[in-house]
This record gives C-alpha cells, structure tokens and sequence, in this order.
C-alpha cells in the first residue's frame, strides 16, 4: 500500500510543526531526527494542549522539596526525611493488552521514584473500566489487576490503596493510572539534569529491543512487508526481576554517591531522556548508539533512539567513577554501557560507528515545541447518554443492598487481596481498615496517602466536580489523622481539539487550581493523558488525584470501624445530600444534571481538620467520610469494618418518598461518621456542625434505621455483608 | 550441537490448576469435548553431548517429585 | 544469638526478616554468591521471588553458592527457618519434604490467616502451646505443599507437620491443610505464612515473633551444642 501521507504527518507532527522543525535545524531533518522531534513533540512529551493550563496550579508549599518538572515530586516528612511521589497514567497500552500495561505502568512509575533517589515503599492504582456487565471490562479489569499485582508484589513493594470503578464511557478507552511513593533522606534526593562537561553517559538495564516503536516503524530504511510485524511489537513486556536489581543497583550507586544524575527511559526511551538530561543542565549530550547494548540485531539508529524497552536508566558520571559504577553494576546483574558524554555544545548529537546520524539543539527538541491554546466551549447539549437503568425499585429497603452490591460500592477484597500490603513492614493501615493508608516512619510519626478520582460527577460540572475530588481525598486523609502535604494528579481526558473537551480540560483544572489554594496543598508534579475517546465518544473527564500527608503518631492512625457497642455515633460537617449525579440516580438512569451543587469549600476544609485533630487526640474510636451511596453506605461500612451493627436516627426525614432517598443515599462533599464517647463528640459540636444520631450495637446484629412516624428500616449484617461481597466476587469469580 | 526439546508435565494424580483452569475456560468459549488438560513447560536447547541431558534435567530443568519429561529432538534455532 | 538471612536477587522479604529476628537477637544479611556464614546460630531463607520465580519456584535459589554451605549446615543440624520463598528453596533443595505448587485459585493471594500450633517444644514452636492459634499473614501465588502419598504418611508420622491451617484459613489447596512442615530431624522447618510481618503491634498482630523466640531460645538452652 502506498503511503499517501509524508512522513511527518503519518508521524503525528502538523506540516506548521514541520515547517518549524525545519526553521529550528536550518535543514531537513533525517530519519532519526525526525523521529525524535515526533517524539518530543508529540503530546504525550510535550503536553502540547495543557502546558498553559497547568500553569495555573499552585507549586509553592512550605514542606515542598522537588516541584513539577523532576522525574517525581517530593516533600518534608520531617527528621530529615523526604517522601517522593507522582502518579502516571498507561491508559492506552492497557486497553490494548491490559497485564502488560498495567504491569509497564507500575514499572514506569517506580522509576521515576528511585531515579530522584527514593526507596520505592508503596504503589496504588486507579482503574476504571466500563460496565461489569461487559465481557471485555471484566477481562481487563482482571488482567490490568494482575499485572499491578504481578509487577508490584514481584518487586516488593506493597500496593496499599487504590479506587476501581465501572461506567460505560470507559468502555473503549479504559483508564489505568499508577502512583508510587518513595523515602528519602533529603541530601539523597538527585536532580536529572546533566552537568559536566566531559562527564560519560551510562546506559544501565535491561537490553534495547524493538519494543514501543510501532508508528515509528514508517521511518524503516528496509522494506518490510506484512510477514515482519512481529519484528516490531508495539506492546512493552515488563520484567520486575529485572527491575528490582535495576533499582538495587540504582540506590546503591546514589548511596556510594557515585552519580552526578539519573534520569529514567520511560516514553520515547533514549530520545525524551537524553534531550531532558541535557535541557536541565543547559548543555549537550554525544551518544553513541553503536554502544547500546541491543536485544535484537540489526537496530537501527532511529529505533534504538526511540525504542521503550523496559528496565533501563540512564546516568551521568564523572569520568575517575566510572569503574567503580561498572562494579556495582556487576554486582547486581546489571548490564551498563558507557554510551556518550555530556558536552557543552547545547546540541543533542547521535552518533553511529563515528558518523553522525543525527545533531539537534536540545533547545528545539525539548523547549520550542508549540503549544496550543484551547478554544473551549461549553457545550449545549450532553455530551454523555443516561446511564442504563438497573435499579427498578424504589423501595428504600431494597435500595441499600442494591447499592452494595453495585460495582462502584461493592467490596474491593477480591481485588486487593491480589496484592502484597505489608511488605517492608511499615503498613499501620491496611486497605479497609481506614479511608487512607498510613505508613510509618522511623521517627514514630506516620505517613497517610489516598487516591481518588471522579469522572461521572465531573461530567456533570467539571470545576466543582473537580473540587469535590481533591476535597474527598483530604478528607481521607484526615479521616486516619493525617495533614495533607502535597498533590499529584493525572488529567485523563478526551481530545481537547474539540472545544467541549476543552471546556471540560479548562474547568477541571481550574477547580483543581482553587480547591488546592483553598487547602494549601502545593501540587508536586502529575501527568495527562489526552485523546481517550473513540467513535462512541469521550471517556468521562477525570481527573485523578493522589495525596500524601503526615502525622505525628503512627499508633493514633484512624480507623473506619465500629469497634465498641455503647459507643455514640454522630454525622459532622456541611454535607448537603443531593441525589443528581449520585450512584442511586446511576442506578436508576437518570441522565446526567447540568451542574452541582456548590460546596462550602472553607467550612469543608474546617471540618476536615476538626476530625483530624480529634483523631490526633485519640478522642475518636472511628471516622469515616461519606461518599458514594451517602450516609446509608457509609454507616454499613463502618458497621462491617467493625462488626458491630448501630442504631440511627433518621427521623426528620420522613417516613417515605425522595425526600427519604435524599437523606440516605444522597451525595456531596463534607460529610463525615464518627463514633466514639459522647463527651468527646460533645466537645466537637462546638467547633463544626454535629449531630448525634444513634449509638453502636443494636439487636441481632443489624443496622436499624428510626425513620418518622415510628416507622425503621432495618438489615441484619450479614445479609448486608453477603450483598457487598457478591458484586466484585460474581464478576470475576474469585478465590 | 543438536537443538533438544525438553517437555515437562506435571505428574499423574498432582493437582493442576493452571490445567483445570484451561479445562473449564475451554467450554466457555464453545469448544466441547475436551478433557484430561494438563500445562506443563517446554524447554529448547542446543546440546553437544545428549548424553548430559538425562542429568540436566533431573537436576534443575524438572523438579522428579512433581514432574515428568520428555526429551525430544528439535528443528534447528533459526540463529545457529 | 546471631541470625543470617540470605540474600537472593529478587529476594524481597529479607530486610523484614531481619527487622523480626533483631527483637530477639542480632540479624545479619548473607549475599548469596558468599559462602560464609559468619557463624550464625541460625539461617533464615526468606520471602519474595528469588531469580523472577524463573523455571521454578525457588530452582535457581537452590544452586546458589551460600545454599551450598546452608546445606552443609542443614546436614550438621544447624538450625533453618525457610518462609514463603525460602520454604520453596528448601524444598527443592531436598532439606525439606514435599513440593509447593500453584495456589488452587491460580492468584496471588495477601491475607491474614489462623493457624493451628500442630506441635509445640520444637526448636520452631516452644515458645507455642499445643493447640494455639497464630494470626499470620500470607502472601503468595505458589503456596499449595503437596507430598506424594507414601511421603506424606512419613511425614504425618514422624510428626513433622508443625503448624495447619485453621479450618477455613487454608486458600491454597495444602493437602491435609499442612501450613509448616520440618525435616525428619527437626532442624530445618518451612511455612508458606509470613510470621516476620506478624512481629509489631502497630502492623498487626505479633504472634509471628513466637516463632523467633523459640529459635532463640532453644539456641540460648544449647549454646555450644
């Protein structure tokens, strides 16, 4: 077949990006060249059509150590400690082959960690797929959770939170994002820019491969046909065995201070790591691509610069070093390579049996990259259909074990117990036991980290949508007593050429700008993933975020159980419960309301400390924030977690009809559980709005409701523990 | 140098999930009457002296308490 | 006492292993291409996936050269604790009974488990009544233990079964819901449960820590045995 496009353009790159390209260089670009401006160009590396909006998130904090801009960001724990940590989406190599991607993504993430200088001490994961009741969802919610299993427990490092959910726009265009943290002593944290001239450049990992290259493959100098497709896999095959001795050997060379920097290979390989080595150091970069050990003969030079083989690093050491690096290297059955040096040329140079194949400015490779204003606009008519109706009762009974069961709410056991939580012996809260995880920290102190994202309610209203997400993971986090320090996000959105998902892009980022200024919460790095849409259309805009705080005493950590019969239990904080946009009105397929209610972002705030601190105290036996399902579903789970049933008065309410649904089932931000001694809760009341509603134990085992006019609602536990357990378990037939 | 193939099964009567699991996958996709799946390993290596194979693998390439091999010979690797 | 846990690439559980055996003595780390082992008073072969699990569990971590002293030490009856990882490592090197296959389920599995003391007043369990039951937890893809039926009468017999599952706890498929098995001469023992992360109340529970008592102080009631 003749290729009717030219190939810049079959490459990704506008004919103006060319034309640009060719200003830059003064000339053609040649094969290489070209491949590795699509690459640095591309919006994966460029971030063409969010950079401008991204600026607007605030970056300052006073526990801020490394910002936006560095493999991965990082914050003051205190004792002279630092915790590293970003979250990255593998969105499409997930839907395309969903153990590998996901596995990838893990794998990719933990670099970032260990190339600042951090010890990789947990993983969590964000998923979203489309509806259980696809084959196709179930596979890749099976695969992608093995692959995150595989990866991390194989390497271990625990995987100790996450969040999973199901809607039909993710159908096509599933949504596997990974966050990883690491600890580090401050002085160990290394930046990757390259500096010295004359410095060499190590190449240290697994071998390079054909591996990612896939588009690229247009440039191929040979004329393959069909029967060569396997020649050039487009998916990455992740080995952790290799990665764990990659990031053994890593840490260890940072320990013996061998290394001037490092930087990871992630997307775009040796191309994107190379050109941002160079860029941050404001010098050049000679490699020599004859010297990269390959995996497969016959490479190229344009594909071992853009091959995405896994496992692999890239360090710049001082000449005298270089032995000793080889050495460790060695020692850990790791293969390394010198394969350049640093110059102070400020031009990219790569170089094949002494010729020169390709020579950029660093300059044009990673800085002078166009980028794009958007045009949003609003859109006027839904972008999204009404979600398909499950639920054909109104009967409030019958709703609750609806909504457990329900793949959004269900119990996530099946799911997290395919992964290793407690290894490195620092896990003080495992999943379930708590609204976040808490690890702890040598001083006694202890780490708290969440993830959460929303896509359905930011549909409905992308900035307060957006607000309402980085408001519940702080509340997670003060749920187990914990401030929160800084923020990573993920932005996975639909393309944002087209004007309504630059609305959604523009709005969402915009609340996350505000609800993080209203917290004080610096965000420490993040990622995008654009253009996750198909001809059925858009994914949900969702923004994914990932939070770490920290508090003073590990033993004080909170816990979402009930845990003593007799004990009060109160709701606290401005929850207004709204049942547009929630999962009862999913449930029902009502289509999507224009917009959300507003929220008290500074009384929400305020109660979140309130809870904090009396958690601190010690002064409650549980917290627990209310989200999906509202406050009926967070009291069973607070009734499950600690086997205890509870008695709750719902009178005021009224007995019957939407009025009732509202207050038990409606959703919003600034809600809370708590249980614990009446004076402790009394002492609360006069800080935050709280109200005592009825007491741990109840009869039989149940969770009873007083509703008006005498009337209760009531569910022994353990048919609500049954329905909870079977919506995940039936789905993916679990052990 | 002749290229060996080494294929290794579990052995009778052990309990084999990954076989099981293929047994039951295999009706869900419409392909009946299959029975009796089990997965084991193949191993392919190049050997000067067949005769160090027997050892090789009661060694390290199988482990005899759960296990039984095969030893055949193979097509030679594209490389050699 | 001294403890010695190895070191395997890809070994993951081993800092943790030591953290445990340093409640109750002093915990050094054996690189697996060393033969000395520093004259420990007891080995202990820990958890994670040695060598990528490649060919099988535990196959190449066997041919390591510090296993070739630890079996040397194993046959002088020298003590040897084997977990997860290290319990398929001292099955394939002969030093235990049996062989770990694929749990039942064919997943990974993490999870707090109850098991049942089979044997107390062992150099593992003395510091465990007969009958007591120990929160553990478990975590791993390849834990079911299997002994062809001749083998696993002598083992029964021999009272080598040190530690069960407690009814309901055993997801991996051990045959007769066998958790920890030892050799016939008592001084090598393995589990599939991870007592070193059951060893600090803010973690969990701290059952786990019995297990390193009775190493210590069966070595302490021994010294220079």
């Amino acid at each position: 077949m003749t290729a009717a496009l030219p190939p810049h353009r079959a490459l990704g790159l506008t004919d103006a990006e060319y034309d640009l390209i060719l200003d830059k260089l003064g000339r053609e670009p040649n094969a290489v060249e070209l491949s590795m401006f699509s690459l640095m160009w591309s919006e994966h590396c460029a971030y063409k059509h969010s950079k401008k909006l991204l600026g607007q998130l605030p970056t300052e904090g006073p526990y801020l150590l490394l910002g936006p801009g560095e493999n991965a960001g990082a914050v003051d724990v205190g004792d002279g400690l630092a915790i590293a940590f970003k979250v990255e989406s593998h969105n499409h190599p997930s839907a395309v082959e969903p153990f590998q991607g996901a596995a990838t993504g893990v794998g990719g993430i933990l670099r970032d960690i260990f190339a600042v200088g951090a010890r990789p001490i947990a993983v969590l994961d964000s998923l979203r797929f489309g509806e259980l009741d696809s084959a196709r969802s179930r596979y890749l919610l099976e695969h992608a959770v093995g692959g995150i299993g595989h990866y991390g427990n194989s390497i271990g490092v625990p995987t100790i939170g996450g969040e999973l959910y199901f809607e039909g726009p993710y159908e096509q265009n599933c949504l596997v994002n990974a966050m990883a943290l690491g600890i580090a002593e401050h002085d160990r944290l290394i930046r990757s820019a390259a500096t010295g001239p004359g410095n060499v450049l190590i190449l240290f990992g697994a071998l390079t491969g054909r591996d990612g290259i896939g588009g690229a493959s247009v440039l191929a100098s040979a004329e393959l046909g069909d029967a060569d497709a396997d020649k050039r896999p487009t998916v990455q095959i992740g080995d952790p065995f290799a990665e764990k001795k990659l990031m053994e050997c890593s840490l260890e060379l940072l320990d013996r201070e061998l290394l001037v920097s490092l930087q990871d290979l992630g997307a775009a390989g040796l191309t994107s790591s190379s050109s941002e080595m160079a860029s941050k150091g404001g010098l050049g970069l000679d490699i020599h691509v004859d010297r990269v050990p390959l995996r497969e003969p016959g490479m190229e030079p344009f594909e071992i610069m853009v091959s995405e083989s896994q496992e692999r690093m890239l360090c710049v050491v001082e000449p005298a070093r270089v032995d000793e690096v080889l050495a460790v290297c060695a020692k850990w059955e790791t293969t390394a390579t010198a394969i350049g040096e640093v110059t102070d040329s400020g031009r990219l140079r790569v170089l094949s049996g002494g010729d020169v194949v390709g020579d950029m400015p660093v300059e044009a490779l990673v800085d002078d990259c166009p980028l794009y204003d958007l045009a949003p606009e609003k859109p006027s008519e839904p972008i999204y259909p009404a979600p398909r109706r499950t639920l054909e009762t109104d009967d409030p009974h019958q709703i609750l074990p609806a909504l457990l069961r329900s793949a959004n709410i269900a119990d996530r056991r099946p799911i997290f117990e395919q992964y290793d939580c407690v290894v490195q012996s620092r896990t003080v809260r495992r999943p379930d036991d708590a609204d976040a995880a808490v690890l702890m920290l040598p001083d006694g102190g202890a780490i708290a980290v969440s993830i959460d994202g929303s896509g359905r309610r930011v549909a409905c209203d992308p900035y307060r949508g957006t607000v309402e997400a980085v408001l519940e993971c702080a509340a997670n986090l003060a749920c187990v007593g914990a401030e929160p320090l800084g923020l990573t996000n993920c932005l996975n959105f639909g393309n944002p050429e087209k004007p309504h998902i630059a609305w959604q892009l523009s709005e969402s980022v915009r609340g996350m700008a505000d609800a993080c200024r209203a917290l004080d919460v610096p965000v420490v790095g993040g990622n995008v993933s654009l253009y996750n849409e198909g001809p059925e259309g858009p994914i949900y805009p969702t923004p994914v975020v990932g939070m770490v705080g920290r508090m003073p005493e590990a033993a004080r950590a909170g816990r979402l159980g009930f845990a003593v019969e007799g004990d009060a239990i109160a709701f606290c904080g401005p929850l207004q419960p709204s049942l547009p946009g929630s999962e009862l009105a999913k449930l029902r397929g009502e289509p999507l309301p224009d917009g959300l209610p507003e929220a008290d972002v500074a009384l929400v705030r305020k109660t979140q400390q309130v809870v904090r601190d009396a958690v601190r105290r010690g002064e409650l036996r549980s917290a627990h924030d209310v989200a999906e399902g509202g406050l009926a579903v967070a009291l069973t789970e607070c009734c499950l977690a600690g086997g205890h049933g509870a008695h709750v008065d719902f009178r005021g309410a009224g007995a019957d009809g939407e009025r009732l649904l509202e207050t038990l089932y409606g959703e919003g931000p600034g809600g809370f559980v708590l249980s614990g001694s009446r004076p402790a809760l009394a002492a609360l009341a006069r800080e935050i709005q709280l109200t005592f509603v009825g007491v741990v134990g109840a009869p039989g085992d149940a969770l009873e409701l007083s509703l008006d006019a005498g009337a209760t609602l009531s569910w022994p536990l353990a048919e609500l523990r049954g329905a909870r357990a079977s919506g995940l378990a039936d789905a993916i037939d679990a052990a | 140098m002749t290229r060996y193939r080494v294929l290794v099964r579990p052995k009778a009567g052990i309990l084999d999930p990954q076989g099981q699991a293929v047994e039951r996958a295999l009706p869900a996709l419409g392909f009946k009457g299959v029975e009796n799946v089990h997965v084991g390993r193949l191993i392919e290596l190049d050997v000067s002296d067949v005769a160090h194979l027997p050892a090789m693998c009661q060694k390290l390439l199988v482990n005899p308490l759960i296990e039984d091999y095969e030893i055949l010979e193979a097509e030679p690797h594209p490389a050699s | 006492m001294k403890f010695g846990v190895l070191r395997f690439p890809g070994t993951c559980d081993e800092v943790d292993a030591q953290l445990a055996c340093e409640r109750v003595g002093e915990a050094v780390i054996l690189w697996h291409g060393d033969r000395d082992l520093q004259g420990v008073d007891a080995i202990v072969v820990p958890g994670g996936f040695s060598y990528g699990d490649y060919l099988r569990v535990g196959a190449i971590a066997r041919f390591a050269p510090i296993m070739e002293s630890v079996i040397e030490y194993a046959h002088a009856g020298g003590i040897v604790l084997g977990i997860c990882n290290g319990f398929q490592v001292l099955c394939e090197a002969g030093l235990l009974p049996g062989a770990l296959l694929p749990n039942e389920s064919l997943r990974f599995v993490c999870r707090q488990v109850d098991l049942v003391v089979e044997r107390s007043g062992t150099r593992f369990t003395n510091a465990c009544a007969e009958g007591e039951w120990l929160s553990i937890p478990a975590k791993h893809t390849t834990g079911c233990w299997y002994a062809p039926p001749a083998l696993h009468d002598r083992v029964e017999a021999n009272g080598q079964v040190l530690l069960r599952y407690a009814p309901g706890e055993n997801f991996n498929g051990s045959l007769a819901d066998v958790a920890g098995v030892c050799n016939e001469a008592g001084n090598v023992f393995g589990l599939m449960p991870h007592p070193e992360h059951a060893v600090d109340p803010l973690t969990g529970s701290t059952d786990g820590l019995k297990l390193f008592e009775s190493i210590r102080d069966h070595v302490g009631a021994h010294v220079g045995a």
